[in-house]
């Protein structure tokens, strides 16, 4: 069966069509195409102006995802479109776009929560079959563990996601938004040589961002260009504190909180194994982290490139074929989007009660 | 005692532990995500205690790992010292190695409320229930009284509670709360009520048949202390979301 998955919950618009071949075959990724809204530096993306990306590209992705994909319309089963959790108009845009597609071909229509579409195409990527998942994007933080056809969630972000944190402080210090903020610290934080000390804010398996990020943009105002030398703030052995200081001791000190809360999860439910999906999961220091924190338990860690980490189409029809696969369908009244869509809200029907 | 070989846990757990506890006889008593619990001694060999070990963690940049060991092992201890002096039953502060991540626990004889529910519920008929309910009575009024001094305990499992010291046969033991390294100083109501949440979950995964007596509990708790009621109240809200709230967005 053939799937053609529409992503459009925040700045990219991904389209994606999947083969599953066979139960007992991996899937096959036919096309993944994605078109990335970028705003200028120091400004966030809006909800007006990315609907507007999604709109005026959605037509051309399809149409360019078909060709290289090879597929004719008649092989598709079903179009596949990110209902939630996400922003309201970038939703919106995907979501009649999709609901056109299904009508124009006549196909049926299955809307997936994105953070399933993440987990599954984690899953079929590293063939990690029962991993204790690490979500970590612009818009969720989760740490989840399956159990009894849930994916639930252990602990989460009480504030903002990690991703947003990491995004709105490359905004304070103008780092560019191209080709992604947060690949954009993660390069100046490699340059950092100075750990300056920022709150810690982790309660049991959930942790908490938002104080972090206001004070590191105390700090940053405090080394800005516009100081006279002598007024900028220094560490510890005298040296002017710079940007990639900073940027390296954010990092530092949310990732850790990530790993930790990982790594209690991971106690609570006897797991060794790992994986890290969304955006942020693409950062190499975050994944060296886990990595050391698996195998101090024995276990590993697995984790994605960027084609699948950041927000995809493919991963979207992958989920949703799955769905579709166990039946289930949903009439066109219903193919709504929300901004509000829980992880485990979802009934994972394609998976055994317990593992797998 | 012969000083014998730790057991082995985790690959790379750094062992031996700091000095003065190199060369101590360490049996290993529980392995958390944080903290390793020993059963050793301090002082003289005649002198037991719980020694609480953070080992560093090598994802952690060495200078915030310091910073997080050190911070959490005081507020640890000052927590502990906190309920000493209002009267609340917990272990005592032996010994503090707060850059060497470790904290010593006065040794508390006795069995985890856990071990005496797995031990009297089942039993058939009347028999024990009037101790079962003394006991869950004690429950009540011992975490109470935590909140009433304004600590919350974080993560209050029937693990975490000791019957001190172990009769179980009469169950005559007073009730010793153990392990604070998520607590909290809080007055608040909703830290309040979660960790009577965490607690009535509990006792609904080990103990199902348990639950009526996680009644008693709640009961004496309410009349514990001033703004127990209110708790209890909050209690009901927490449940309804089971702790996790709707998502924003």
């Amino acid at each position: 069966m053939i799937a053609l998955g529409l992503e459009g919950s925040a700045n990219k618009l991904g389209v994606g069509i999947i083969s599953h071949p066979s139960p007992s075959k991996p899937p096959l990724i036919l096309a993944n195409l994605r078109h990335t809204y970028n705003s200028p530096p120091g400004e966030g993306f809006l909800p007006k102006d990315t609907a507007k990306h999604h709109r005026t590209w959605v037509v051309r992705l399809v149409k360019q995802a078909m060709r290289q994909a090879g597929v004719k319309v008649e092989n598709i089963s079903c179009i596949c479109y990110t209902k939630g959790p996400g922003m309201g108009a970038p939703l919106q845009s995907v979501a009649i776009a999709a609901r056109t597609l299904a009508l124009l071909w006549n196909k049926e229509l299955i809307g997936v929560n994105h953070c399933i579409g993440h987990i599954e195409m984690g899953r079929a990527i590293t063939h990690a079959p029962n991993p204790i998942v690490l979500y970590v994007s612009g818009g969720n933080t989760q740490v989840i563990a399956y159990s009894h056809r849930r994916y639930r969630i252990f602990g989460e972000a009480l504030d903002l996601a990690v991703g947003n944190c990491l995004d709105r402080f490359a905004r304070t210090l103008m780092i560019p938004n191209n080709p992604a903020p947060g690949y954009n610290i993660e390069q100046l934080a490699k340059k950092g040589r100075h750990l300056i000390e920022l709150p810690y804010a982790v309660k049991g398996m959930d942790a908490s961002f938002s104080g972090i990020l206001a004070a590191a943009d105390v700090l940053a105002a405090q080394i800005s260009e516009d100081l006279d030398e002598g007024k900028r703030l220094r560490a510890e052995d005298g040296e002017v504190v710079t940007k990639a200081d900073l940027c390296f001791s954010l990092q530092e000190t949310v990732f850790a909180m990530l790993v930790e809360i990982t790594e209690r999860a991971m106690a609570h439910v006897g797991s060794s194994e790992v994986l890290i999906v969304g955006g942020v999961g693409c950062n190499e220091r975050l994944q060296e982290m886990m990595a050391l924190m698996a195998k101090d338990r024995g276990g590993s860690v697995f984790a994605t490139d960027e084609r699948f980490c950041i927000d995809n189409g493919i991963m979207i029809a992958h989920a949703g074929l799955l769905a579709y696969e166990t039946g289930i369908r949903m009439p066109l009244e219903e193919s709504t989007c929300t901004q509000r869509y829980r992880t485990d809200e979802v009934f994972v029907a394609w998976r055994d009660q317990d593992t797998a | 005692m012969s000083p014998t070989k730790p057991p082995l846990v985790g690959a790379s757990t750094p062992l031996p532990l700091p000095p003065p506890f190199s060369h101590s006889a360490l049996r290993l008593l529980t392995q958390g995500a944080e903290a390793l619990v020993f059963h050793t001694t301090l002082l003289d060999s005649r002198t037991p205690v719980a020694l609480k070990y953070r080992p560093p963690k090598p994802y952690r940049h060495p200078l915030l790992d310091r910073r997080l060991t050190r911070q959490r092992l005081l507020a640890e201890a000052r927590v502990l010292v906190k309920c000493r002096k209002e009267g609340v039953l917990v272990p005592d502060v032996v010994a503090l190695g707060a850059d060497e991540g470790w904290l010593g626990l006065g040794w508390v004889e006795g069995a985890t409320v856990r071990r005496v529910l797995d031990k009297w519920v089942g039993k058939r008929g009347e028999e024990g229930e009037g101790e079962l309910m003394g006991l869950m009575g004690r429950v009540g009024r011992a975490v109470g009284r935590m909140h009433e001094i304004g600590v919350c305990h974080g993560d209050l499992t029937t693990s975490n509670l000791m019957d001190s010291p172990a009769d179980l046969r009469s169950l005559a033991g007073d009730i010793v709360l153990i392990d604070f390294g998520l607590a909290t100083q809080s007055i608040q109501d909703e830290d309040r009520a979660v960790d009577l949440y965490v607690l009535e979950r509990a006792f609904a995964a080990t103990h199902p048949v348990a639950e009526p007596l996680f009644q008693e509990v709640l009961r004496t708790y309410g009349e514990s202390y001033k703004g127990a009621k209110v708790v209890l109240r909050r209690l009901e809200d927490v449940r309804m979301r089971g702790r996790k709230r709707s998502m924003l967005g």
